[in-house]
């Protein structure tokens, strides 16, 4: 059965009709329409669909949305300023074209920010370590590396 | 029903999202009226010989290009606009592009085989070159100015104190003529955009969410779809109980044609996990199994072959024989998968006996008419839109999710029908690129040069795309139409750099054309990844032979400059590394298809002994593509081949039980991630006085044998399967 559940996606409160086992990642995709956060497995195992929750980078396709309820979501649509300024990381992608065809693209900002949150001059070391869950079939992994370091240092 | 009615595309931006709303057949959430008559959808034959094939001028002041082909990620749009604003002195701003349409582009076949660039983007090329002479020629009649006195810069035509828009000079008409031989051609004589690092502009509408791929259409009203997989490839359906999910909140329709099975729900999530209840509960007749108990490389030695004989020239076989040094040596390498980092996804709506696809297909006009086929439904009753979606390598899913959906929707009118396949389906059902086995054998004489050269070589055939055979679109099979697995797929894909490019007189090469167990098609490279890798393995063994350096037995055997060049390159780019214990670098150079990119590759390994783990630490590539369009994007296409490469090579082979495939995810088919992806560096070779070559697909081959003969130079061991055997790496 349905319920309502209230969501706080990119700073709006939003209430949302659904299952409470809905993944976190569907009801962001289909109810809320936003483009970020990609299905690639459904089972935590490549971070297409990572958004930060509270925070971190997590997939979203391994939370229900009952348990999103009252935390703060930020998408890859929610990271540029109120201006529309990107986020340094989205800027350093887009300046090393650290993408091929970009399906992990999502994935792999949300956890660069998670890191240079966390952590605000990390080594190519720290950068694999987090970065290890999140799956580019294009082999874009290099330059992504040169983009974290770029962003870091901005 | 000749002509299908306007459908316009129209974003909305909205409260920090975006969405879409799409007028289709009167489904519209959005009219547009200012729709151009060139911009309705038809399914006219567009007649690629004509100009507005490929450019058209638009009243907004920009320039249209279209393209048959496809955005894969591979940066063929940024390319081709490059190259139209470099021949029309137009600015990257005021060009836009269109890619694979039916009934609006031209149909170009697939994007397939590296050949987007040496194809449609000289396609383009030439039409604006023309265009530019062309509408030069008007102006000066127009304005009444010298030809010579005249420019085109910005899509404005000017000069003797005047000036007139294209669109002006041209009102509101397009250039219907056939495209003529222009008299220059810019990109060799100006240069100015052609041969830049452009950035793409869809990497930013990516790195911002904007709209981009396929899996993010959203249309008014659009249902969910899911897929029942059967237990085997060959598996009939005996029973399937609807009434399991029937009740269930958001459930639309269970359709079944045959032993094809869908589910339709009002949303996404509903739709998984009613296809679940339904597979844990439908009854499938199995009559066949895989033969998961034989070695996949003996297996596919002893299949029932077609056999030829490729090529013979002189006495391979006493020049063999009578050589100072003789070796033999076989190579192997196991079914690999595409695997998409995104599933495959189709978004399929049947109104009004029109059927509309959106699809990641690389051949939009090959799947409407094996649709056609398929369907039994006229061509003209089909559209068919390419969207791009993630990464695929060669032809994966796409088409067969496609024409699922295009099968649900017909059963399911008014609506569009959106499906998505799950990782475990992208996995076990997309067609995988083939196992392949090379068997060479060679004689040296006294100064180390090849005297006699044999190569066989058992292989599937590579391409079963949709466009040759209904059966090869997944679904046929179980709809009960009499349909079955397809033959062998394309044979030339097999024997793809079989040939070796070095200056050998007596040779024998022979294909053994096997139909394998697997589903399999095009993976990028088709059959040059695994030639090459035996390849390029076999000349290191052969150099060791002839106490020669690697490099320098290449150099010895090859005639062609730019070869030459190429491995001098890498040679220099790599001197001052320097290996420690346990460390190896190796080399491997070839040409695509033995006429398209050149390119060499180096691997710099460590190997821990402990546990055989190979750590590939960096890998260089140097590059000649011919005139380079975008020195970054080759670049990166280039990197990104290595990378996928060397992951082929140390972790991927398709596995499978009696049943079927058991390589569901990637944790069961673990591919390269962070930890293991090396450092890379590429070198682009730029030669403006030579055609632009396919590139997209050089550097598997090489990266694959760079990597194994430094793991041999690291350990003196030799490694001839893929993926690399840890075990055999590990020293006791
Ligand atoms: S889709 Fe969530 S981790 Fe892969
Ligand atoms: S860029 Fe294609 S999956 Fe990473």
């Amino acid at each position: 059965m349905k319920e309502a559940i209230k969501l706080k996606v990119n700073g709006l409160e939003q209430t949302i009709d659904t299952t409470p086992d809905t993944p976190l990642l569907y009801v962001l995709r289909n109810n809320l329409a936003l483009n970020g956060p990609k299905f690639g497995c459904g089972l935590g195992q490549c971070g297409a669909c990572m958004v930060l929750f509270n925070g971190k980078s997590v997939p979203s396709c391994q939370i229900p949305a009952s348990a999103a309820a009252n935390a703060e979501i930020v998408t890859l649509e929610g990271l540029a300023d109120e201006a529309g300024q990107l986020h340094p990381v989205q800027q350093s992608f887009i300046d090393e074209q650290a993408a091929q065809c970009g399906y992990c693209t999502n994935g792999m900002i949300i956890a660069s920010v998670s890191l240079l949150e966390e952590n605000a001059n990390p080594t190519d070391e720290e950068i694999r370590n987090k970065l290890q869950t999140n799956i580019c079939r294009c082999g874009v992994h290099s330059r992504v590396i040169r983009a974290i370091k770029k962003a870091a240092s901005l | 029903m000749q002509n299908l009615k306007t459908s316009r595309r129209t974003f909305i931006k909205s409260a920090g999202f975006i969405s879409i709303g799409f007028t289709m057949f009167g489904s519209s959430c959005i009219q547009r009226s200012d729709a151009t008559e060139s911009e309705k959808i038809s399914n006219n034959a567009v007649d690629a010989s004509r100009v507005d094939a490929w450019l058209q001028i638009l009243e907004n002041g920009k320039v249209k290009i279209l393209t048959g082909k496809m955005e894969l990620g591979q940066g063929v749009k940024t390319a081709i606009m490059q190259v139209a604003a470099e021949e029309l002195n137009t600015d990257l701003s005021l060009i836009e592009i269109h890619v694979a349409e039916t009934g609006i582009t031209p149909n170009e076949g697939y994007t397939a085989g590296s050949r987007s660039i040496e194809t449609s983007a000289m396609s383009v090329r030439k039409a604006a070159a023309y265009t530019r002479e062309k509408l030069i020629a008007l102006a000066s009649k127009e304005l009444e100015v010298e030809q010579n006195a005249l420019t085109l810069k910005d899509a404005t035509i000017s000069g003797g104190h005047k000036q007139i828009s294209l669109f002006e000079l041209l009102k509101g008409k397009q250039l219907t003529e056939k495209v003529g031989e222009p008299k220059t051609i810019f990109a060799k004589t100006e240069r100015k955009v052609v041969g830049k690092p452009i950035p793409r502009k869809d990497i930013a509408d990516i790195v911002q969410a904007k709209l981009h791929f396929i899996h993010d259409l959203r249309f008014e009203e659009m249902v969910h779809a899911r897929i029942i997989r059967p237990t085997t490839y060959t598996s009939k359906l005996v029973s399937v109980d609807e009434n399991l999910v029937k009740k269930e909140e958001g459930f639309k329709k269970l359709i079944k044609v045959g032993s094809f099975l869908g589910v339709i729900a009002e949303e996404e999530f509903q739709a998984i996990k009613m296809a679940k209840t339904i597979k844990e509960n439908a009854q499938w007749e199995n009559p066949d199994t895989l033969p998961a108990n034989t070695p996949l490389k003996e297996l596919i030695q002893f299949l029932p072959a077609d056999t030829e004989t490729d090529t013979a020239s002189g006495d391979w076989e006493s020049s063999i024989q009578q050589a100072k040094v003789q070796h033999k040596a076989s190579y192997f390498k196991p079914y690999i998968m595409h695997a998409a980092n995104g599933p495959s996804c189709a978004i399929a709506l049947f109104k009004e006996g029109k059927l509309h696809i959106w699809t990641h297909s690389q051949g939009v006009y090959p799947l409407r008419s094996t649709l056609s086929s398929l369907l039994e439904m006229s061509e003209d009753n089909i559209h068919i839109q390419g969207v791009p979606g993630s990464g695929c390598y060669g032809h994966n899913a796409a088409d067969d999710v496609a024409a699922e959906a295009a099968i649900l929707a017909m059963h399911y009118p008014d609506k569009h029908v959106r499906l998505q396949w799950m990782r475990e389906e992208e996995n076990s059902w997309e067609p995988f690129g083939t196992a392949m086995l090379m068997q060479l054998e060679a004689g040296l004489d006294e100064n180390g040069r090849i005297q006699g050269w044999k190569y066989d070589l058992w292989s599937d055939g590579h391409s079963t795309r949709p466009g040759r055979n209904t059966e090869n679109l997944l679904p046929a099979r179980y709809m009960d139409k009499g349909y079955k697995r397809p033959a062998s797929g394309f044979r030339g894909g097999a024997t793809r750099n079989a040939e070796p490019y070095y200056e050998i007189t007596n040779m024998q090469l022979q294909s053994h054309i096997f139909t394998g167990p697997l589903r399999r098609s095009a993976l990028r490279g088709l059959g040059a990844y695994a030639n090459i890798f035996a390849i390029e393995c076999f000349i290191d063994e052969l150099a060791e032979k002839a106490n020669i350096e690697p490099v320098d037995f290449r150099t010895m055997h090859l005639k062609d400059a730019r070869a030459l060049y190429c491995l001098q390159k890498l040679k220099t780019n790599t001197r001052n590394v320097k290996t420690a214990e346990n460390e190896g670098l190796g080399f491997a150079f070839s040409r695509y298809k033995n006429s398209a990119s050149y390119c060499g590759v180096a691997a710099h390994v460590f190997v821990d002994r402990k546990n055989g783990a190979v750590k590939v630490k960096k890998m260089w590539a140097v590059i000649d593509s011919g005139e380079t369009i975008n020195p970054d994007g080759l670049k990166n296409q280039t990197e990104g081949g290595m990378i996928q490469s060397a992951s082929w090579a140390l972790k991927e082979a398709v596995k499978f039980d009696e049943n079927h495939i058991t390589s569901i995810d990637w944790a069961s088919y673990p591919i390269f991630r962070y930890n293991d992806a090396p450092e890379t560096e590429v070198e682009v070779i730029d030669r403006v006085d030579q055609p632009p070559l396919g590139a997209g697909e050089a550097a598997q081959g090489p990266a694959t044998a760079a990597i194994v003969n430094a793991i041999n130079k690291a350990t003196g061991i030799r490694i001839r399967e893929l993926p690399v055997n840890q075990v055999l790496l590990k020293q006791s």
